[in-house]
């Protein structure tokens, strides 16, 4: 399905011999894809031997609903890395909106009012950073740091405290559970259907417009691109809106789940988001790279951490330093992969 | 002929930038349906005149008619919408994506909201078929070599702005013969197709395969429009370098040093010395106290020699003797420590460290040499820098003056002062005087052939051939990447011409 | 090697040389340009706007009190604790300089905190702990050897960045993020997970030690900041340094060794993070991998940009992004002072952040130029540009 989406092809040519040509162009075209598929499926499996406990199909659904928040962030962030930037300010976006939205739920605002409101503030947030970044030079990496500042700042200004969500709509959005058709004893919730969705969204924005392949040529060669007469300044801005949108949902979602709002939320997510990213086949410096991979690289980072669960002994700290350690890999793959296509 | 209208009139167009006077005057035009030359050396204002045409730079005076209608090209986007497009040899296209989107791209079509791939494939095949090339389009662009991609970067000037004007700016120097021969063709047809076409290029039996007429600029100025049936290969080297084959000889030529001593081991021995796409191997041998001359046309790999000489790159094949020495690490670093310096020819880029001060640019390589520790104090520092700039005559306020605001010639010799500061024992020059003005180029000139006079052995490498004729013992012509002649002693111009021009 | 030093000494000694010139002398610039020009001049200004604010708005700021013969006050405690980001500060400066950034320092803060934590530790292996044995004032390893593994420790992983940037040919953000990602899992590795509290009261001395009335930290900071300077301007390093950073292949060309400069860089900048991790642990009694030293590189970096470094590298200076560091912590206690909450300091860092931006943007450097260029024309004197 990957390679489909990210190679919609109009020729295939069923002779034997083209096919393997074509398996062997793919094969390499999607190394790092196909890799961090190959790394998730070896670390499922391994899990599933070393925990039977792991085997029942429920602990797949898991990662997707302990997940959320995650995959949300990660596929703005993918957007933003593909350009050639980065965003540091998705943690603080995740908490400023469970913070905003359930200081407004107890105002007694309704949420069919908060949840919009809290959408627009990610664009407009986005936005702001993106034209900060474009029009006034600022290095993306200093121009977001700053927005992770703002946004964490402003959510202890809402609440030093944590803030509890006792609004209806959202209780029966946490609680309800759906089972999942065809196989017995799964279920997810309401809010893990969302990253999924946008998921989805995400694939036809790369794919299938303007904007997102202006994104890929930007950051390959953002001279080259502004000659070609692409809109590089609209993209670039609008990346940034996009991960700002990203992150008020992932934040909307994050507060349903915990039922809370708290500026200490999502402390260091954009470190997971990036390594998410680029265990995803992302390349860091932007223009290769594909959103469904960091599906996967969110899959294996919640991999990492079911595994270190159901050890029990093993503590949370292997997380990092397995992330770490994967991160490495992975550059060292995509140079591998980009730099020999560059030079071969 | 004359009933062929001009796609393009230039008129009296100049461009100064401070310092220099890169186009003075300069008449330009581009007929419909021809393929249109522009020669000249380094410097000779080529790509300040397409940076006029295509809205990169603005011309202080002068005017441009294209079709007959007086414009103005505000930005290289606007030149594009007036049917101007430029095909580099570095292509700017995005190589990530596939060659479809890079032909279709601004304009891909839609379907249901989103982007109809195989309508935007099947256009990417119609538009690459107009050239008689048919490739996958569904492929990244990187994935297809330099020649396909200038052809990508043709086939989307012509269908996403419907190019009336197409500027080849040096698209054959990565190119091997066949790829050369294929973007002949495609050249041919679209000329056929009555599209005017500016070929750029320094390779010159290209021009006479393809060109249909030549004009030549040296300097900044126009020496003239031909075509290219009434203008002999030799004539137009000479027209190129500004000197009249007519009125041969007629410079005496100064030399230190006219006897040679054979006997003595070179310093520097390079035997088939080559890197693959850079330099094919070459023999070279230089002596102390020797000025070498290497002539050739630009690309001819005067700069590649230098490179591999001091190890800027290292070679794939033969071997390289310094001072009875095989060379086994190849490093700036190491060619340092030899006592082998380079003044590149990049002035700007490889050269200076612009922000930094007239001392700080000056002990550099000397501090490089004696490493971390043996540092320099502030006051020696001075004393060095003071005694190069007054050694050298560094016009400057003083020695901590940044780099970045002396003119050209105070950079050359800056450069050559830290060098100088060394002590190395083989000084390879490349272009050491190109832009810079006639007063500074005699001094940097007397200065190599006083450094030879102090034993010292001297490559240097110069577009301007009376200069390597005036200083050179030994002149050793590259062309195409290969030696092509070697000359000792007295040798008049016109040989040399010869040699480069390949009509020996 | 010894026959061209000889001659270099027999070059300077030429006609056109030091005798008939005498010692030379710099020419004089207007006190007011060379105030401006000084690298200090922005960092110091930032700092006198915020301390000029606390005059008004928060006059206890300036109280200093003296209990037990040592001193006592917010503006002690500013350098108190700004100490370690100085430090941090100071590395982060070389690594910038030559280009590159470092996203690991407060990871390697957060190793080197563990180091020392788990030395002091009496508990080491797999002894059952007690907490009687727990909460000892005592430790396991002698104290000048828990320094050299704290420093060690730092300093390995600054060479670890070092080499991925120098020698892997990665991109600097990009290198020094996996140890960034990593980093604190090895921390929480080295500690078993623990936040480790610290009994041994010997250990306190770098944070919360006062010699001659004054917090040890400034003593510490002082000598980094001496040590830095004198490798950096007694040895040809820091020069090598901004050559890198202004033009890698120019420097490349000329024989520098530019990879072995930015191993330095990297290296120095971990050995700086550790010693700042040393005192952090020190002064907070305790080294929880997860928190000590949050945030501290972007503050550092900040703190350089501060200091006017660029991003792109180049020309540095030690004592302004030292300075650069005092200015974000006079800033933080004069938040704290005035009375806003603490947590709500991030917002406030943000609003600094922005006016440090717009300050350094390439739009007041135009206006800040142009009020220069009307200055150079009533004084012709100056002029810089000059051509053959």
């Amino acid at each position: 399905m990957a390679q489909e989406m990210s190679q919609p092809r109009a020729n295939f040519n069923p002779a034997l011999a083209n096919v393997m040509q074509w398996l062997r162009a793919n094969v390499v075209r999607n190394g790092p894809l196909l890799t961090t598929i190959l790394i998730f499926a070896v670390a499922y499996v391994v899990g599933g031997q070393l925990y039977p406990a792991m085997q029942k199909p429920q602990v797949f659904f898991n990662l997707f609903i302990n997940n959320g928040s995650l995959l949300l962030v990660s596929i703005g962030m993918t957007f933003v890395i593909l350009m050639g930037g980065i965003d540091l300010s998705v943690g603080g976006m995740i908490a400023l909106t469970t913070t905003a939205s359930a200081a407004l739920l107890k105002m007694g605002v309704s949420p069919f009012v908060v949840i919009p409101l809290m959408l627009v503030m990610g664009v407009v947030f986005g936005f702001t950073q993106g034209s900060v970044i474009h029009f006034l030079k600022v290095q993306p990496f200093i121009a977001t740091l700053m927005g992770l500042f703002f946004a964490r700042g402003v959510a202890y200004i809402i609440s030093l405290s944590s803030i509890t969500i006792t609004d209806s709509f959202y209780k029966t959005l946490a609680l309800t559970s759906l089972p999942i058709p065809f196989i017995a004893n799964t279920y997810i919730y309401i809010p893990t259907l969302v990253a999924p969705i946008m998921l989805l969204v995400a694939v036809y924005l790369a794919f299938f417009t303007r904007f997102g392949r202006t994104l890929y040529a930007i950051g390959n060669n953002e001279q080259s691109a502004l000659l070609m007469g692409l809109p590089v300044a609209r993209t670039k801005i609008l990346s940034y809106t996009f991960s700002g949108f990203c992150s008020a949902l992932a934040g909307i979602v994050f507060s349903i789940s915990l039922l809370a709002g708290y500026g200490q939320f999502a402390t260091g997510m954009e470190l997971d988001a990036i390594a998410s990213v680029v265990m995803g086949g992302t390349l860091l410096t932007g223009g290769a790279g594909n959103v469904v991979g960091t599906l996967f690289g969110v899959l294996i980072y919640g991999t990492i951490v079911s595994i270190l669960q159901f050890n029990g002994t093993l503590s949370s700290w292997w997380t990092r330093i397995g992330v770490g350690v994967l991160t490495l890999i992975f550059i060292g793959i995509q140079s591998l992969f980009y730099f020999r296509k560059k030079h071969g | 002929m004359a009933a062929v209208p001009n796609l393009v009139t230039m008129k009296g167009i100049t461009k100064a930038f401070p310092g220099v006077v890169a186009l003075e005057d300069v008449d330009f035009a581009l007929r419909r349906g021809e393929i249109h030359a522009l020669m000249g050396e380094n410097g000779a204002g080529k790509s300040t005149l397409i940076k006029v045409l295509t809205g990169v730079e603005h011309p202080d005076s002068g005017s441009i008619e294209l079709e007959g209608k007086p414009i103005q090209v505000r930005s290289p986007l606007h030149s594009q919408e007036l049917g101007i497009s430029t095909v580099y040899q570095e292509v700017n296209l995005c190589t990530n994506i596939s060659v479809a989107e890079n032909i279709m791209l601004g304009r891909e079509p839609y379907r249901f909201g989103s982007i109809d791939w195989k309508t935007m494939n099947r256009s990417a095949k119609t538009a690459l078929k107009r050239l008689d090339i048919e490739i996958d389009v569904s492929r990244p662009l990187a994935e297809y070599s330099l020649a396909i991609q200038q052809m990508v970067a043709i086939a989307r000037s012509l269908e996403i702005s419907g190019a009336k004007i197409l500027i080849l700016d040096e698209p054959t120097s990565s190119l091997d013969a066949n790829e050369t021969a294929l973007l002949f063709d495609v050249m041919r047809k679209l000329k056929g197709e009555g599209l005017g076409i500016v070929f750029i290029t320094h390779f010159l039996e290209q021009v006479y395969r393809i060109a249909d007429r030549i004009t030549v600029l040296r300097n900044g100025k126009l020496v003239g429009t031909y075509d290219v049936a009434s203008l002999p290969r030799l004539e137009l080297v000479a027209k190129m370098l500004g000197r009249s084959v007519t009125e041969l000889d007629a410079m005496s030529q100064v030399k230190t040093q006219a006897e040679q001593t054979q006997a003595v081991k070179p310093v520097v021995q390079a035997n088939a010395l080559g890197l693959h796409g850079a330099l094919e191997p070459l023999d070279l041998e230089l002596h102390r106290g020797e000025v070498l001359g290497l002539a050739g046309l630009l690309g001819s790999g005067r700069t590649e020699t230098a490179n591999l000489l001091f190890g800027v790159d290292a070679p794939d094949s033969g071997t390289l003797v310094v001072k009875d020495e095989a060379v086994k690490k190849f490093s700036p670093n190491e060619s340092l420590k030899r006592g082998i310096a380079l003044c590149p020819e990049d002035r700007k880029a490889e050269g200076v460290v612009g922000e930094l001060t007239i001392r700080e640019n000056i002990i550099l390589a000397l501090q490089a040499r004696y490493g971390w520790f043996k540092f320099l104090d502030k006051q020696k520092q001075y004393t060095i820098a003071q005694e190069y700039i007054q050694l050298l005559g560094i016009v400057a306020p003083s020695p901590d003056q940044l780099v970045k605001n002396l003119s050209g010639g105070n950079q050359q010799k800056v450069i050559l002062a830290r060098w100088l500061a060394t002590n190395p024992d083989v000084l390879i020059l490349d272009e050491p005087t190109r832009g810079i003005d006639v007063g500074a180029k005699a001094e940097i000139q007397k200065l190599v052939l006083q450094l030879a006079a102090q034993n010292k052995s001297i490559v240097f490498i110069s577009s301007e051939l009376e200069e390597v004729l005036r200083i050179s013992q030994r002149i050793v012509v590259l062309r195409d990447h290969k030696k092509a002649a070697e000359f000792t002693g007295t040798v008049d111009d016109q040989t040399v011409m010869h040699a480069m021009a390949g009509t020996v | 090697m010894t026959e061209n030093l000889s001659t270099a000494k027999g070059a300077s000694e030429s006609p056109a040389s030091a005798q008939t010139m005498g010692r030379f002398r710099p020419p004089r610039v207007p006190l007011f340009k060379r105030v401006r020009e000084s690298a200090l001049f922005w960092p110091l200004a930032a700092l006198a706007l915020i301390l000029v604010f606390d005059a008004f708005y928060a006059p206890s700021f300036f109280r200093i009190e003296i209990q037990d013969g040592h001193l006592y006050g917010n503006l002690i405690d500013v350098v108190n604790n700004a100490a370690p980001l100085m430090l941090v500060a100071i590395g982060m400066t070389l690594v910038i300089a030559t280009g590159g950034i470092d996203l690991s320092v407060g990871a390697v803060i957060a190793i080197s905190a563990a180091m020392g934590a788990v030395l002091i530790n009496p508990a080491l292996g797999n002894q059952l702990i007690t907490n009687d044995i727990l909460t000892r004032d005592a430790t396991n390893t002698p104290l000048p050897l828990i320094v050299l593994a704290d420093l060690a420790a730092g300093t390995l992983c600054g060479l670890w960045n070092g080499f991925l940037v120098s020698r892997g040919r990665i991109q600097p953000m990009v290198a020094t993020l996996i140890l960034m990602v990593a980093g604190r899992g090895i921390a929480q590795l080295i500690t078993n997970g623990q936040i480790m509290t610290i009994y041994y009261t010997p250990y306190f001395w770098f944070g919360n030690g006062f010699i001659l009335g004054l917090p040890v930290a400034i003593y510490i900071v002082v000598g980094v900041l001496i040590l830095a300077w004198f490798v950096v301007r007694k040895t040809s390093i820091g020069l090598f340094i901004e050559s890198v950073g202004l033009n890698a292949k120019s420097s490349y060309y000329t024989g520098i060794n530019e990879k072995n400069v930015k191993l330095f860089a990297y290296t120095f900048c971990g050995f700086c993070g550790a010693i700042a991790g040393l005192i952090l642990s020190s002064n907070l009694h305790s080294s929880d991998a997860n928190n000590i030293g949050l945030n501290y590189e972007l503050d550092a970096i900040l703190a350089v940009v501060m200091g006017g470094t660029l991003m792109s590298g180049g020309r540095f200076s030690l004592v302004a992004s030292a300075i650069g560091a005092l200015v974000i912590w006079t800033f933080t206690i004069t938040v704290y002072t005035v009375g806003v909450p603490a947590n709500a300091l991030l917002a406030a860092k943000a609003v600094l952040v922005l006016a440090v931006i717009l300050l350094y943007s390439d739009y007041t450097r135009r206006l800040l130029n142009r009020f220069e260029r009307t200055d150079r024309k009533t004084a012709p004197s100056t002029d810089v540009e000059q051509r053959v």
